[in-house]
Parts: C-alpha cells; structure tokens; sequence
C-alpha cells in the first residue's frame, strides 16, 4: 500500500479547494465575468509558488522519492487542439462550475449532481477516445 | 478551530495548492486530475470500442487513489469543516443573478437552480448538468488538461500549449457565462 500516500493527498487537496471555495459555482461565475479577484489569485498565487517549485525540480535540488530527477510532461502542441479543445471544456466549466478535480469533490457535497456531471464527463472522454485520430492538431 | 471552520483566504489557497503540486511530483508522478477521466473509462470497459482505451489501468492506481481521497476529502468538508457556505461574492455579481431569476444567491455553495433535486430531475436541467459534461470530459483529452494539468503544472513550467489551452478555458468560460447562462435563465 505504498501509494496510500495519495489517498491522503487527495483529501488534503479537496480539503483545499473546499475551504478557498474553489468548487463553488458562484466564484466560478464571478471569475469568468471578472467581477472578484478571488480565484485569480488563488490560482495566480498557485501557479507563482509552483514556478518556483519548477525552478528547484528543474536544477535538480529536489528530487523525488526514488531519488529521480522530477521533470513535468510535455504537453501535446497544437494550436487547434488546445484552443479548441480549451474552449469546450472552458463552456462545460462556466455553465457548471465544474472541473475535473472538483468534480470528484462536489461529489462529497452534491453526489447527484456531480455524478451526472461526472458522466457527461465520461462521455465525453469516450468520444473523444473514439474520434481523436480525426481530429486536427 | 477558528482557522479551520472559517472560509480561506485566496492567498492560502495559492500555496496550498502548490504544495499538493509538490508532493505528488515528489511522490513520483505528474500533477494533473482530468486523465483520470480516461482511466474510469478503462475501468469500465471502453478498451472494447476503441483502441484508444486499451491501457493498463492498474498502472495509475495511485491516481485512482488520489481520486477517492478527493471524494473523501469533500465529504469530510462538507460535513465537518464548512459550517456556514455563505460566499462574500461580489453585490454586482449577487445582483446580476438575482436579476436573472436566482434565489438565495451565494447562501450556499452550489445554486438550487442548477444543483436541486428540482432542478437535476428536469429535463433542462439533465441536459445542462450532462451536456457540461461532455464539454469538459471531451474538452480536457483533446487539449491534455484541465486546471490543474494545464493551468497550474503547464504553466508553471511554462509550456505554450497550456498558455493557449488557458486562453482556450477562458474564452469558452466567457461565452458560457456572459452568453449561455442568461439565454438559460
């Protein structure tokens, strides 16, 4: 059970994210008619301390349990698929104030609706299983 | 207690979240929450209809672990640690809804209009909570992240496609909200 470790992470980040109300639809809505300031910082803040967290994993000051070098994927390029890609899954986000790790949250609070959200979810995932190789770059 | 059972500001927010960002690098893995939309499907069987799902999934069990400490951890918030789910949201913002037909705007976390059982078991309201879905489950493969993959591990790490996967999140959140809610309420 030595990934049991990641149980307690998973709890520890819904912790998180519930208590900065980073699963709340209101502040989702409020962000996106840029009307708070609250989940820009949350996640500005989130992305300033992680660069720097890059910047030790990157010259290798920390590594990783196994003693590995840590280095992040490199995501997929492509203008196409991450803007058109982004633009889908920025509507389903705006309209639901759902994401995916605060899907799997919401259903700590709301299981219903989050568990129809979740498969949309998985839907959605299965059509993209089914036609990515048509799908432009 | 008091700390625990009142509302976190967004700059403890930031850091926390960047600590659960380093852990699980340091753990050994890549930050990210939306693959494990692709390993559920595995799990349930999607490597029949398409190749795409033929994966192992045994192979991200630490994921799917991650997964249910998330539930976990929103059922003990839920329950324990969030007393009072009123949101200091913006008086504009509480007014616009208002405007648009909600009631007890930011009382809670999740709106009765689109999270009540009223709601949920009509079909407009299906169709908005499962439609959302879709977007986000076919939106998050095709651009290879969601928040966290992208917007938070991407950038950080200062990857252009997460930038525009960003730009991406944005524009679809701006046309859901500025356009799509008002023609749904």
């Amino acid at each position: 059970m030595k990934n049991i470790k990641f149980l307690l992470l998973g709890i520890f980040f819904a912790i998180v994210l519930s208590k900065v109300q980073a699963i709340s639809w209101y502040r989702f809505y409020e962000m996106f008619r840029f009307e708070s300031f609250h989940m820009f910082g949350i996640i500005g803040g989130a992305v300033v301390v992680s660069a720097m967290i890059m910047q030790l994993f990157k010259s290798e000051k920390i590594k990783d349990i196994n003693g590995n070098k840590i280095t992040p994927k490199q995501k997929q390029k492509g203008y196409i698929r991450t803007l058109v890609g982004g633009t889908f899954f920025g509507l389903g986000w705006g309209v639901s104030g759902a994401c995916a790790a605060p899907v799997f949250v919401i259903l700590g609070f709301k299981w219903l609706p989050a568990l129809i959200i979740l498969l949309g979810a998985l839907i959605g995932t299965l059509i993209y299983g089914l036609v990515s190789k048509k799908l432009p770059n | 207690m008091d700390f625990i059972l009142e509302p976190w500001a967004w700059y403890v927010g930031g850091p926390l979240i960047a600590l659960t960002l380093f852990l699980y690098f340091y753990f050994g893995q890549n930050f990210g929450a939306s693959t494990n939309f692709e390993t559920l499907c595995t799990m349930i069987g999607a490597g029949k209809v398409s190749d795409y799902f033929k994966k192992d999934w045994k192979e991200r069990d630490f994921a799917m672990l991650f997964v249910i400490g998330l539930i976990i951890g929103g059922f003990i918030s839920s329950n324990f640690l969030i007393p009072n789910q009123t949101i200091d949201l913006n008086p504009k913002t509480i007014q616009e809804l208002t405007d648009l037909g909600f009631t007890n705007v930011a009382n809670q976390y999740f709106p009765d209009e689109i999270f009540s059982n009223e709601a949920i078991f009509s079909l407009k309201g299906f169709l908005i909570l499962i439609l959302s879905g879709v977007c986000i489950g076919f939106g998050t493969r095709y651009a290879g992240g969601c928040t966290s993959g992208h917007a938070i591990t991407g950038l950080s790490s200062f990857q252009l496609p997460s930038l525009l996967a960003v730009i991406g999140f944005f524009i679809g959140g701006i046309i859901a909200v500025w356009f799509i809610i008002p023609n749904l309420f």
